[in-house]
């Protein structure tokens, strides 16, 4: 269905937006198999979350040549934050660099939240299992994923840029078993963003989230407390591990974790790194 | 691999009274390499599907009560397509689809089994076989086991249905056994529940759930099941469309209104009607709004050698023939936009000439 038949004429933003809506309204517009909408992706995701790449947290991506250009690679990064800004903010720098649309891999608890679940959908989220990461890798994709998942995300400030266990190693299994480079990923910043010093455990049950959050701001100061501290942020991509001549080592669990442990090891280092880069974690 | 072009002999296709049974056993009488077509079915085709039986031996027996008539009728294949995919209230309602599609399955088997000239099964599955799970993976490839048992009536009697024929393939290794996993059928002449919920100008979609959708052309449907027949191909195939539509975007195509409700009150709905035995959203509906359901289509396009229409492409046929009362038709959209625009153009030539 092209959306140009009858369509008015004029060239000016007005005219544009319009065209779009009806677009949106008429459903012209293509959906993938994963549910991924880069038409939304393009024009409300990313300009939406821009700002804060940008501006809030004053983002610098390091290395962003070391991503490819095409066909497929696996990124692995670390999660911190309390929410999971940081996939977020990995996807706006990964775009603007490169033009590709990282394809996120979440936690099944993102699919079982209404309303979560067809936002992450439509901006290319897809469930953290083997079948989607080999067939967006087969598929010559960018994914991204964390393999420390909800240890990451939720882990307490003290332990902050302590890289958590990288889960099974799936993530390897699955670059392995379809010849894609791993990219090594640091992320610095997103840890200082909601400072987690404690859980409500009886709300997190009653709500069906893997943890209720307390930082300094929240619940204490209401929907205040949910604005994210503006920390200063580096992403630095590191060197791709080439994985094309080991697929057959996807179904030896020792030489997945082994993988799996120097790409942690390559991560956590790279956190050193950065830290001392940034000695001040709200500077600019 | 599929080639085999010999003689298919006798063909018993069972579920003849219903739209998919008629039109494939028709398919079939007009293929010479088929050599004589029985129908089964308990009731009579209705008077809209009598002319397309024309040739079609007729036998009215009632599946659940089947005992060695396959054998009897000196079949070579058999295709079981009397599966029924919703309740029919003026029919028995829940209780006779379950019989019909657990118990009707069972005794074909059984009889199957006792059939020594048989040399081929083609058995309609549905791709609900996948279940319905928040950990499910974005597309089913056929290896794939459901995780969790559906809520749905249909869904439930498909698990069934297939473990059945698993067991069969087991005991038979001798019999070529084919399972095609439909996706939900649409087209120009498709009559469902979800195209008649596609006709209503205002639609209930589950709040907070935008499912991914997957259809496959209702003349595409019968090629596969033809093909199946009359050529080797043994084991499971998705049979769907390429690609998806998301439920709003296919509301938006067809120019519907969606209104979302939440899950719970539709549950309970759904809950009420199966109590009360009545027509109204079923919990296999509502498994499929939640969930979606996507699967892989490269087994069928190598194996079987054809490629569907595409979900996109179905779905467009159907709105050809389906247009009716759509409130918001894409006309009146583009007419509401140029509107607009001839607004915006008076208010900029009066403040140009004021």
């Amino acid at each position: 269905m092209s959306g140009s038949t009858a369509a008015p004429a004029g060239g000016d933003r007005v005219t544009a937006a319009l065209a779009w809506l009806r677009r949106r309204l008429t459903g012209e517009y293509e959906v993938d198999e994963f549910g991924f909408d880069p038409d939304l992706a393009q024009r409300v995701f990313l300009p939406t979350l821009r700002p804060l790449y940008r501006h809030w947290f004053r983002t610098e991506l390091i290395g962003a040549d070391r991503l490819p250009a095409r066909g497929p690679a696996l990124v692995v990064a670390n999660h911190s934050g309390t929410v999971a800004l940081d996939a977020l903010m990995l996807a706006v720098g990964v775009h603007d660099a490169t033009g590709r649309h990282l394809r996120l891999l979440g936690a099944d608890f993102v699919f079982r939240t209404p309303v979560v679940s067809e936002l992450a959908r439509k901006a290319g989220v897809t469930l953290a299992c083997h079948a989607d990461a080999e067939r967006l890798l087969r598929s010559g994709q960018l994914v991204g994923v964390f393999p420390e998942g909800v240890k990451g995300v939720g882990k307490l400030y003290r332990d902050r840029y302590r890289l958590q266990r990288f889960g099974r190693g799936g993530f390897v299994a699955a670059a392995l078993r379809t010849g894609s480079p791993i990219v090594p990923v640091a992320i610095v910043g997103a840890e200082e963003i909601y400072p987690r010093i404690g859980d409500i455990r009886p709300l997190a049950r009653l709500l069906g989230i893997p943890y209720f959050p307390v930082t300094p701001a929240f619940p204490w100061l209401g929907p205040l407390g949910l604005i994210p501290l503006p920390s200063k942020w580096l992403i630095e991509i590191g060197e791709p591990i080439d994985t094309r001549e080991r697929t057959g080592d996807a179904d030896d669990p020792l030489l997945v974790f082994n993988l799996a442990d120097q790409v942690l090891e390559t991560i956590q280092q790279a956190l050193h790194r950065l830290l001392r880069q940034r000695p001040d974690p709200f500077g600019w | 691999m599929g080639s085999g072009h010999q003689s298919a002999g006798v063909v018993v296709v069972t579920g003849v009274s219903r739209y998919l049974g008629a039109h494939v056993a028709g398919r079939l009488r007009a293929d010479p390499r088929v050599g004589h077509v029985i129908g089964l079915d308990a009731a009579p085709p209705p008077a809209d599907l009598a002319p397309v039986l024309d040739g079609v031996e007729l036998v009215h027996v009632d599946l659940t009560r089947l005992t060695t008539v396959i054998d009897h009728l000196a079949a070579q294949t058999v295709v079981h397509l009397g599966v029924v995919t919703a309740p029919d209230p003026s029919a028995g309602g829940r209780a006779a689809m379950k019989e019909q599609n657990v118990i009707g399955t069972m005794r074909l088997l059984a009889a199957c089994h006792q059939a020594p000239r048989l040399r081929k099964l083609v058995v309609r599955s549905s791709t609900a076989a996948y279940g319905a799970s928040f950990r499910d993976p974005a597309v089913f490839t056929e290896d794939a086991e459901p995780l969790e048992v559906p809520r749905g009536g249909f869904a439930r009697d498909i698990l069934d249905i297939e473990g059945y024929v698993r067991g069969f393939r087991r005991r038979r290794t001798d019999v070529t056994t084919t399972v095609l996993r439909l996706a939900p059928l649409i087209g120009s002449a498709a009559d469902t529940t979800l195209t008649r919920y596609f006709t209503q100008p205002v639609v209930p979609t589950v709040l907070g759930r935008d499912p991914r959708l997957q259809f496959i052309h209702v003349d595409d449907a019968l090629d596969i099941l033809h093909r199946a027949v009359v050529e080797d191909h043994p084991g499971t195939y998705n049979v769907a469309g390429a690609g998806a539509l998301t439920l709003s975007q296919a509301i938006r195509r067809a120019g519907r209104i969606a209104v979302p409700v939440p899950e719970q009150a539709l549950s309970a709905v759904a809950a009420t009607a199966r109590r009360f035995g009545r027509q109204g959203p079923a919990f296999d509906q509502l498994d499929l709004f939640v969930h979606g359901r996507v699967v892989d289509t490269g087994r069928l396009v190598t194996e079987f050698g054809v490629t569907p229409r595409t979900t996109a492409e179905a779905f467009a046929d159907f709105l050809r023939a389906n247009r009716g009362r759509a409130p918001l038709a894409r006309g009146r959209v583009l007419a509401a936009e140029r509107a607009l625009l001839t607004v915006r153009e008076r208010i900029r030539s009066a403040r140009g000439t004021g």
